[in-house]
């Protein structure tokens, strides 16, 4: 058995070791650049504190972006479609119940008719 | 006869039996100390993963293994008075089989670990575990049987123990309501079932798969049994539009129990899979059902994903990911069955997909449990589901945000994670059945890449929040019991060919060969 065979599709192939392997390569490299870089950080100091155009540093809870407020854009322009398909979600059982009736009658006209 | 031969040939039995006894005996166990009943929980799961991996071994190296319950071997499956009905319950334990088991044992022992921490401080434990070894063996049964009504005996205690289990934290009454939604739509499900099975049993005289599937003449009533049988399966694996259960319980049951109602739906899958290869196969009009199950595939990919999007609760997030993964497992097996009757079709493309498709349910078991799992012990420590309410928590729970990285990476299908290995395979067959279907799948892949972004961001970056000075890494059970699975993981990403030839070609083959199950059992091998 070989191990690090790639994987065949069919269609082409991939091979994870190989592409481990560049990572790896790239990796290293990004750190050899980044060790030529300033290196007079120190911690736990002034350097550690952020800088906002010198106005006082809002509170922690403050500053973190919150999950609601992401992907505000991508819910607006696809506001069409969320109001359809979240109202379906209604969390009522009955309605469960009908939509798995209702699916199972489709599919009997779809296989009785079409098979 | 040593204790390993007894184990070897009797595995298919004691992987039911074993469960069921560690189940029964949990309330009595508990009565002495936890300490001891943690190690009898401990000790009967591993026992139950060795035979499991025995039993899975065999299957894998011989073909497929028959067990008769009441005969004295094999090869008097059908007795001589019965008129040529195989009458016992049998097992038989397939390629296919071998392979869900192996996902059940997997996950089986990441969460009992996982469980020995995250459930330590509530009480009812004796219940907690004995609902699990119910569910543990409600998965192997429903997998090994060969016989439809047992397979509906095993699908009622999977069934019951799974709502049990989403109703144990309570939770001002939630969760008892998530358990009985879930609980009044299995009902119907299998009340669906167990129809279907009437149904057989009124034409063919029989209830074993193996039987009913060589009798098979596709008749108007066989059509109505497929497709109660496809609604109640499609409906407990989660599929759109059938999948509204699924946020629901998998969010209120603890985090632990939701990964392996995971597998328990994967299960329903595998039930759903057997009934239209091994039982209809070429028999039905291939391509309308397989064209019924592809479209359930896309429309739970496209629905699940842009449902998780929007969500604030973490695990009813990741629940809408988990519909949305089983599309790709509906897509992949629903264009190799749709291409069934044609050989040409099926050996340039549609094995392949099927292939993909089943290397998916194991990889979405393993990483999607390993999601569950950090998100159950983010919770452990903070106490609230709410992504609103979270921020900067790898400042403190470093190791819980690398195994999330590697879960999120590998679902949104990056390599070299496993997610991506069985995707690919996903993609470039099914683009060649229809260009369209790949794409859809490939932009749902980069939505549920955007949809852990959020997550992450949310739940892990930001700065140290003064609310969570205090929080602590997850304790070590639970990192360990994360581990298993972030390794498995990384490994069948890092060496997929190895895990196609073992076990998902065989397997494929084993679900795509009617006439070899049917030998198999009818045969007497």
């Amino acid at each position: 058995m070989d191990l690090i065979a790639p994987l065949l599709t069919g269609y082409g192939l991939w091979a994870p070791v190989a592409w481990l392997v560049a990572f790896v390569a790239a990796v290293i490299i990004v750190y050899l650049l980044w060790k030529t870089g300033e290196s007079s950080y120190k911690k736990g100091t002034q350097l550690e504190r952020p800088y906002l155009s010198g106005n006082v540093e809002p509170e922690k809870g403050a500053v973190h972006i919150r999950a609601s407020n992401l992907y505000w854009g991508f819910l607006q322009a696809l506001k069409g479609y969320y109001d359809v398909l979240v109202p379906v979600h209604t969390g009522i059982l009955s309605d469960y119940l009908i939509w798995f009736v209702a699916v199972t009658a489709l599919v009997l006209v779809i296989v009785g008719v079409l098979s | 006869m040593t204790i390993i031969d007894f184990v070897f040939i009797n595995a298919p039995a004691l992987l039911v039996a074993i469960p069921l006894f560690a189940a029964f005996l949990c309330p009595v166990i508990g009565k002495i100390s936890s300490m001891v009943r943690n190690l009898w929980v401990m000790g009967m799961m591993l026992v139950t993963a060795a035979v499991a991996f025995i039993l899975a071994y065999r299957v894998l190296a011989t073909g497929p293994v028959l067990y008769v319950f009441g005969a004295a071997a094999a090869n008097l499956a059908i007795p001589l008075d019965s008129g040529g009905i195989p009458i016992r319950i049998i097992f038989t334990v397939d390629a296919m089989s071998a392979f869900m088991d192996i996902i059940c044992a997997i996950v089986g022992i990441s969460v009992l670990l996982y469980s020995l921490s995250s459930e330590s401080r509530n009480s009812s434990l004796e219940g907690y575990y004995t609902l699990f070894f119910l569910m543990i063996a409600g998965v192997f049964g429903m997998v090994s049987t060969g016989d439809f009504f047992n397979f509906f005996v095993f699908l009622e205690i999977l069934s019951l123990a799974s709502a049990g289990m989403i109703a144990y934290r309570i939770d001002g009454g939630l969760a008892v309501e998530a358990a009985l939604k879930y609980f009044i739509l299995s009902t119907l499900g299998a009340i669906f079932v167990l129809f279907a099975i009437g149904i057989y049993y009124g034409q063919y005289n029989a209830l074993n798969i193996a039987m009913i599937a060589q009798r098979m003449q596709f008749t108007m009533l066989d059509k109505i049994a497929l497709v109660l049988l496809v609604a109640a399966l499609a409906m407990k694996c989660g599929a759109v539009p059938l999948h509204f259960w699924t946020p629901d319980a998998y969010s209120m049951a603890p985090s632990s129990v939701t990964a392996f109602l995971v597998v328990a739906s994967q299960a329903s899958l595998y039930g759903l899979f057997r009934v239209v290869f091994t039982i209809y196969n070429i028999t039905m009009n291939c391509v309308t059902v397989g064209w019924v199950i592809i479209i359930f595939g896309v429309l739970s990919m496209v629905v699940g994903v842009t449902m998780a999007i929007p969500q604030k609760d973490i695990k009813r997030l990741m629940a809408y990911h988990a519909v949305s993964q089983t599309g790709y497992m509906l897509l992949g097996v629903g264009v190799g069955l749709a291409v069934l009757g044609n050989t040409t079709l099926t050996s340039a493309f549609g094995f392949m997909a099927m292939e993909g498709g089943i290397f998916h349910i194991f990889n979405h078991a393993m990483y999607k449990g390993l999601l569950f799992l950090t998100a159950g012990a983010i919770f452990y420590r903070i106490g609230t589901r709410d992504l609103n309410k979270m921020g900067g928590l790898g400042h403190t729970m470093k190791y819980t945000m690398i195994f999330f990285m590697i879960g999120a990476l590998a679902i949104a299908g990056i390599p070299p994670f496993n997610g991506f290995a069985s995707k690919l395979m996903i993609y470039e067959s099914v683009y060649l059945f229809n260009p369209l279907l790949a794409i859809i799948a490939m932009v749902v892949s980069i939505l549920t890449l955007a949809s852990f972004v959020k997550v992450f961001h949310s739940v892990f970056m930001g700065p140290k929040l003064p609310e969570y000075a205090d929080v602590k890494e997850a304790p070590l059970p639970m990192l360990i019991g994360m581990g298993i699975l972030a390794a498995i993981v990384i490994l069948f990403g890092l060496f997929p060919q190895p895990v196609v030839d073992i076990l998902v070609a065989p397997a494929a083959h084993a679900l795509a060969d009617q006439g070899g199950y049917i030998a198999s059992v009818l045969g007497g091998a």
